[in-house]
């Protein structure tokens, strides 16, 4: 882990005032420094403008002040060849079979129909879904379906890969798993992680690094280091250290959450 | 077959029986109307025969015209309008109240305009159909999940790709919708028109056909156009259906 691929200073993002309302500050100022290769996660608590932070990394807007760069070159309101994006939300197009909805991810790739089928196939074995290849989503689980969207964001071979509450909408058990199948695809795609999660455990057993960020306007008060091997898997959770760290994060947002709660009791 | 579906046809059976005896009794008399089985009878002899199959082709060829132009402009308009919202909240309420407008009062009006050919007609046609197109690809619009509309710029697709391979495939549904309503449209504005002032097609020869006391070719042909209307709406019916379950809506 060496050189830095995304940069952000001074990052702030105030949202126009709707009709009647006053403008929200939503975000920043930030700083933060994404090495290439590392697994980083973005705790904080809700409505603390972590998806902000994860559109404006992406590209999907554009901030009121500061920067944003990608390898080097500014971001700005389009999304930098080599970045994808995981949802929340179920992204699946519901009117393609599984193997299209894959391709999907390729179509504005400038290479052969055969390489795309190569690669489309290589991706489809690596998430195990080939038996599924010529399902609907709509005949999937709600964890298959989200397979499918990892694996159309990784058939275009992303440098940087940026995770929005992926597992948010998925059980307990199966958060566990596409933790563990995150870590194995971090791997070996060696691209960069970037999650979004709210979810301290998940934070801590998948990232080299976590910032926590501050109730509204989310600012970045922590930043922790977790030191854990690459080789790695949900298995650590078992480790002395995971549950220091837990506590550690949970301290810092415990503190905020209740900042949060507190401002709304008094808000009025 | 399913048991709602017997019931369906079991209505339709009724009604038709139910036909066949007041005409039978003498309830309705034959000036009137013949009864259903004479009806099916002279259908058939008029399309063994090949009779007013000019007519027929020239209507349906009508309707399928202003179907297309209808259907084509409505669907670029509602989707060229979905990104403009100033637009969009200025029309709408236009479009609510746009079938309140009977656009057959200007039929006159177009003739003087067009001449007594197909234009006005056509113009009919499209006009009754376009706006149902466009308030329902709105429609349709309205509901494509902003996670699509982001997996598609985040894969660096412009605003006419994203409409092209996101946001139209996703309302399929609507999109079949609109030709429905786009098809039952054409057909009330052409042939609507032939039997206002026209001096051909099917509504033309329908409506001469009553001037004349001409049963024998009057009622085969209203079975007709219900015939032609109710199979396309049928197959597009099936179509949505097919669509839907794929997608696991029904």
């Amino acid at each position: 882990m060496s050189a830095t691929q995304v940069t952000l200073r001074g990052v702030t993002k105030v949202f126009p005032a709707s009709a009647g309302g006053e403008p929200v500050h939503a975000l920043g100022p930030i700083d933060i420094e994404i090495k290439k290769g590392e697994f980083f996660a973005v705790v904080g608590p809700s409505g603390c403008g972590k998806s902000t932070l994860l559109e404006l990394i992406a590209g999907l807007i554009a901030p009121t002040f500061g920067e944003i760069e990608f390898e080097g070159r500014a971001i700005r309101e389009t999304v930098p060849d080599g970045v994808g994006v995981v949802f929340q939300e179920d992204a699946c197009f519901p009117w393609l079979d599984v193997w299209e909805n894959i391709e999907f991810g390729l179509r504005q790739k400038k290479i052969g129909t055969e390489e795309k089928r190569r690669r489309a196939a290589a991706v489809i074995d690596m998430m195990g879904l080939r038996d599924f290849a010529r399902s609907y989503p709509a005949q999937l689980s709600g964890g298959m379906r989200q397979r499918v969207c990892i694996a159309r964001t990784i058939v275009a071979e992303p440098r940087l890969i940026l995770l929005d509450e992926p597992f948010g909408a998925l059980d307990q058990q199966t958060r566990l798993l596409m933790g563990d199948e995150m870590l194995r695809l971090w791997r070996e795609t060696g691209a960069t992680v970037f999650l979004i999660t709210h979810a301290l455990d998940e934070a801590a057993m998948l990232a080299d690094r976590i910032v926590v960020m501050s109730a509204r306007p989310g600012r970045a008060i922590d930043l922790v280091e977790t030191g854990w091997p690459r080789e790695r898997d949900s298995r650590i959770v078992e480790r002395e250290k995971f549950g220091a760290m837990t506590s550690r994060l949970w301290k810092t947002l415990s503190e905020e959450s209740l900042k949060t709660m507190g401002r709304v009791g008094s808000g009025a | 077959m399913s048991r709602l579906r017997l019931y369906q046809l079991a209505i339709i059976a009724g009604f038709i029986l139910l036909l066949e005896g007041l005409c039978l009794a003498g309830v309705i008399d034959k000036v009137t109307m013949p009864p259903p089985h004479i009806i099916v009878r002279d259908f058939a002899r008029m399309i063994l025969a090949g009779r007013y199959f000019g007519e027929i082709g020239k209507s349906l060829a009508n309707v399928l015209l202003a179907f297309a132009v209808a259907y084509v402009l409505g669907v670029a308009v509602g989707t060229i309008l979905h990104s403009y919202r100033t637009a969009r909240e200025i029309l709408d309420p236009l479009f609510a109240t746009y079938y309140a407008i009977p656009v057959f009062a200007f039929y006159p009006l177009f003739i003087v305009m067009f001449g007594l050919g197909d234009g006005p007609q056509l113009l009919i046609g499209i006009l009754l159909a376009i706006v149902a197109v466009i308030v329902t690809v709105l429609n349709g619009l309205d509901r494509v999940p902003p996670v699509l509309k982001k997996t598609a710029r985040v894969n660096g697709l412009n605003p006419l790709q994203t409409a092209l391979r996101v946001t139209l495939p996703f309302c399929a549904p609507y999109l079949l919708t609109a030709a429905k309503l786009a098809l039952a449209y054409a057909f009330i504005g052409v042939i609507g028109s032939e039997f206002i002032l026209a001096r051909s097609g099917m509504g033309y020869e329908i409506s001469y056909a009553y001037t004349n006391f001409d049963n024998a070719t009057m009622y085969p042909l209203i079975l007709l156009i219900l015939l032609l209307s109710i199979t396309a709406n049928s197959l597009l019916s099936h179509w949505e259906r097919v669509l839907l379950t794929r997608r696991g809506q029904k």
